[in-house]
C-alpha cells in the first residue's frame, strides 16, 4: 500500500492542456462549462469498431490514459449507446459490421453527433470499398466530422471531439 | 495405392529453414499424421485457385518443425466438387481455417467419420453462399449481398436452469467486434461458443490488385497492433522470393522496431490486466509508461505506430542522432518502474487472488490442442521463433526463452513481465550495435528487383502474440498472384472457450485480456 502511494504522489499529475480547435485554445474549465450548459452532465461517447485493424482504438484508449486525461474535461466512454451522446466509429465498415453499426446508431438517442475515425473511417483507407467493405461511415450512417490519420493521434482524436463540439 | 509424392521437397525462398513438398491426397494424410506424431507446431493453412494455371484448386499447411518451416500442398484436381482431407482431427486449430477457406475458395474439407463442421466461419451475410470471393474467374466488381441474414446456429447446452447469455459482436468498452456465446448455469460457465468473422475486409482479395512493392502497407494493416510484425513477415517473404541482402544496420532498426511493439503491447496489457480485477492504479501507470514509450517512437521512428516503417529492402528512416540518449535513458526508467510495479502487482493479494487460477490452460490442453507463441509460453510450450530459429538480426542476439507453467491469467501476466525485461535487454543491445556503427551509418533500404512470377516466398516473424506468417506468391510483372496472412489469434481463438470453462462470467473480460487476441487478424 505505501508503495503504491508513494509512486502515485511520485508520478503526481500529468495531465497536459486540451489541444488546441480553430477558436483556439480551450480551457478544461471553459469546455467544462459548455458541456454543463448544453447536457447538464459529462459527455458521453459510445464507440464501435465496424471493421478496424485495431490501430485507432489503441490511440482512442490512450485517450484515457493520464496524460490526456479524457474525463478530466468531462467526456467519457459509456457502454451502453442509450448512454451516449456521440459516436465514435472507427473501420472501414465491413459488410458482416454493417447492420450492427446501423443498430448502434438508431439506439443513440438523439440529437446524436458522429466522428468517424481514422483513414478508414473518412474513406474506408486501404481497404477501400469491395465485396466485404463499404468503404467509409458515411456510406453506411450520417457523419458530423471526420479525422483523418493512420491511426490518427490521440491529440487530433481529441480536437476532433472537440472541433464536432464547437460546431454545435 | 498408386499415388505417390508429386515432388521431392524443395527449399523455398524464406527467412527462416524453409522446406516445401506437393503431394497427393494420400501422401498429404499420412505426412499430417506422420508431423502430428512428431510434434510439429501447426502454423496455418490456406487454399489457392490455379484453374489458370494447371486446371486445380489447391491447399496448403504450414508447420514449425526444428527444422524450420515446412509447407505441404495438395493439388484438388475436381475442381467441380473440389475436395481435400481435412486435417482438424489431428490439428484442431485447423478446424475455423478449413472453415474460412471454404468461405472464400468453395473447397470443401472431408473426413471419412467425424464430417467437418459445415457452418460458415467468415461468410455472415456479405456474399451469397454460391460466390467464392478469391476464385478468379468470381466477377468484379464484387457488390455487397443484400438478402436478410440468417441466425447463426450456435450449439445449445440443456438442462436445468441453464440459459445463454449473448455478448457483441459490439461490446461494452473500446474493443474489437466479435460475438460469445455463453451458456451459464447461476454464474458459473457451461460453454462458451465464439463467432468472429465481423471485421472481415477482403485482405487476400485485396493483395491480389496491389503491386508487389505496395503489399507491405496492407500487411501491416492486418492487425494494427502487430503491424510491425507483419509488415517484416511481407518483406521477408519477397525479399527471400527476390533474393535480396538487407543491410544490416537496416535489420537492426526491424528488430528495435519489433521490440517497441513488443513492449508497447505488454505495457498496455499488463495496465488493462490490473484494471479489469479491478486496480485502476494498475492502467494509469501502465499507461503512463505506454505512451512515454509511443512519443520516444515518435523521435526514433517518425510515428507512434510503426505502420510504414518497414519497407522491402529496409526501413523507412534511420534513428536520429538525439534518440540514442533518449533511448537509452527510456529503457532505464522503463526497466525500473516495471520492476517496482511488477512488485506491487506480486504483493497485491486482492488481485492475486483474481489472476490465480482463473482462465486455466493446462500444458497438455494447450499442447493437443495447439496453442503458439505468447499462450503457450504461458502453458509451459517454450518455443519462440527469435531463439528456435533466429533470422537476421536474432541470430546474434540470443534472445532467451521466457516461460511460465501455471497456465492460468496469473501465467499469462507473469510472462508479459518477463518478456518486457527480456525485450529491453535485447533493445540495449541493438541500441548498442547501432550506435558503434553511426559514424559510417550504412546504408537502411536497398533497391528490391522485380520478382519472377509464380515464385511461393514464406516470411515467419515472432510477433508479440507469437509467431504471424505471410505466405507470398508472385504475379507476373511485380503482382502479387496470392498473399496469405496468417495471425497466431487463429489457434489461441479456440483455446479461450476451453479456458473459460467452470470459471464465473464477471472473470471473461479477465481472462480473455490475458490471451488479449486479435479479431481483425483472424478475420481478415
Amino acid at each position: 500500500m505505501i508503495n503504491t502511494l508513494s509512486r502515485m504522489i511520485r508520478t503526481g499529475i500529468l495531465t497536459e492542456p486540451l489541444p488546441p480547435t480553430v477558436e483556439g485554445p480551450p480551457s478544461v474549465e471553459a469546455l467544462q462549462h459548455d458541456l454543463w450548459k448544453i447536457l447538464g452532465r459529462a459527455l458521453c461517447i459510445r464507440h464501435v469498431d465496424a471493421g478496424s485493424c485495431n490501430g485507432c482504438e489503441l490511440e482512442i484508449h490512450a485517450l484515457n490514459n493520464p496524460y490526456y486525461n479524457l474525463e478530466g474535461a468531462g467526456i467519457k466512454f459509456v457502454a451502453s449507446p442509450r448512454h451516449a451522446d456521440l459516436l465514435l466509429v472507427t473501420g472501414p465498415v465491413s459488410v458482416n459490421m454493417e447492420e450492427a453499426l446501423r443498430r448502434t446508431y438508431d439506439a443513440i438517442p438523439n440529437p446524436k453527433l458522429v466522428i468517424a475515425i481514422g483513414d478508414c473511417g473518412a474513406c474506408g483507407g486501404v481497404f477501400g470499398q469491395s465485396y466485404a467493405s463499404r468503404g467509409g461511415v458515411a456510406s453506411v450512417i450520417p457523419v458530423d466530422h471526420t479525422v483523418p490519420g493512420c491511426p490518427p493521434t490521440p491529440t487530433a482524436i481529441l480536437a476532433g471531439i472537440l472541433q464536432a463540439l464547437a460546431a454545435r | 495405392m498408386t499415388e505417390s509424392l508429386k515432388s521431392l521437397p524443395i527449399a523455398l525462398p524464406a527467412n527462416i529453414a524453409c522446406s516445401h513438398a506437393s503431394l497427393g491426397a494420400v501422401h498429404w494424410q499420412r505426412a499430417m499424421a506422420e508431423l502430428r506424431t512428431t510434434g510439429a507446431t501447426f502454423l496455418t493453412l490456406w487454399g489457392a485457385d490455379d484453374c489458370d494455371q494447371n486446371g486445380c484448386f489447391s491447399i496448403h499447411a504450414a508447420f514449425l518443425t526444428p527444422a524450420g518451416v515446412e509447407v505441404l500442398s495438395h493439388d484438388i484436381e475436381n475442381v467441380t466438387n473440389p475436395t481435400y482431407p481435412s486435417i482438424a482431427h489431428l490439428f484442431p486449430a485447423a478446424a475455423r481455417m478449413e472453415r474460412a477457406t471454404r468461405d472464400l475458395l468453395g473447397i470443401v474439407s472431408t473426413a471419412p467419420e467425424q464430417q467437418p463442421d459445415q457452418r460458415g466461419w467468415l461468410r455472415h451475410n456479405a456474399w451469397p453462399a454460391n460466390v467464392y470471393p478469391l476464385r478468379r474467374d468470381t466477377p468484379e466488381p464484387r457488390t455487397p449481398n443484400l438478402e436478410p441474414s440468417t441466425p447463426y446456429p450456435f450449439v445449445q447446452v440443456e438442462g436445468d436452469g441453464v440459459h445463454e447469455i449473448a455478448v457483441g459482436p459490439v461490446h461494452a468498452g473500446i474493443i474489437e467486434p466479435g460475438h460469445f456465446r455463453f451458456s451459464v448455469v447461476g454464474e458459473k460457465v457451461l460453454r462458451l461458443e465464439e463467432r468472429l468473422g465481423y471485421t472481415h475486409k477482403g485482405i487476400a482479395k485485396l493483395f491480389e490488385t496491389l503491386p508487389q512493392k505496395e503489399g507491405h502497407r496492407l500487411a501491416a494493416r492486418v492487425s494494427g497492433d502487430s503491424a510491425v510484425a507483419f509488415s517484416w513477415a511481407y518483406c521477408a517473404a519477397l525479399e527471400a522470393i527476390t533474393a535480396t541482402a538487407v543491410p544490416g544496420r537496416a535489420a537492426n532498426l526491424r528488430a528495435l522496431a519489433l521490440e517497441h511493439e513488443r513492449l508497447a503491447n505488454h505495457l498496455g496489457d499488463l495496465g488493462a490486466l490490473g484494471n479489469d480485477a479491478g486496480f485502476a492504479f494498475g492502467l494509469t501507470q501502465f499507461s503512463r509508461l505506454k505512451e512515454d514509450l509511443l512519443r520516444a517512437n515518435i523521435e526514433a521512428f517518425g510515428a507512434r505506430y510503426l505502420f510504414d516503417y518497414i519497407l522491402p529492402g529496409g526501413v523507412a528512416a534511420d534513428l536520429p542522432q538525439p534518440a540514442y540518449a533518449h533511448l537509452v535513458h527510456l529503457y532505464r526508467t522503463l526497466e525500473y518502474e516495471v520492476a517496482g510495479l511488477q512488485s506491487i502487482y506480486d504483493e497485491h493479494g486482492g488481485l492475486q487472488d483474481r489472476f490465480r487460477e482463473a482462465g486455466l490452460l493446462s500444458h497438455d490442453l494447450a499442447h493437443s490442442l495447439g496453442a503458439i507463441g505468447l499462450v503457450a509460453r504461458a502453458s509451459g510450450i517454450a518455443n519462440d521463433l527469435r531463439a528456435d530459429h533466429p533470422w537476421a538480426p536474432y541470430d546474434k542476439l540470443v534472445t532467451q526463452i521466457v516461460a511460465e507453467t501455471g497456465g492460468d491469467v496469473a501465467a499469462r501476466v507473469l510472462l508479459r513481465f518477463h518478456e518486457i525485461f527480456e525485450s529491453l535487454r535485447l533493445c540495449r543491445a541493438l541500441l548498442a550495435d547501432l550506435s558503434h556503427t553511426s559514424v559510417e551509418a550504412g546504408p537502411i533500404a536497398t533497391v528490391i528487383p522485380v520478382a519472377e512470377p509464380n515464385r511461393l516466398g514464406i516470411g515467419v516473424i515472432e510477433g508479440w502474440r507469437g509467431p504471424v506468417m505471410i505466405a507470398l506468391e508472385t504475379g507476373p510483372n511485380g503482382s502479387i498472384r496470392r498473399c496469405h496472412a496468417h495471425d497466431p489469434s487463429w489457434q489461441n481463438w479456440p483455446l479461450i472457450e476451453y479456458a473459460i470453462l467452470g470459471n464465473i462470467v464477471p472473470d471473461f473480460p479477465l481472462i480473455n485480456k490475458s490471451f488479449n487476441l486479435s479479431y481483425s487478424g483472424q478475420d481478415g
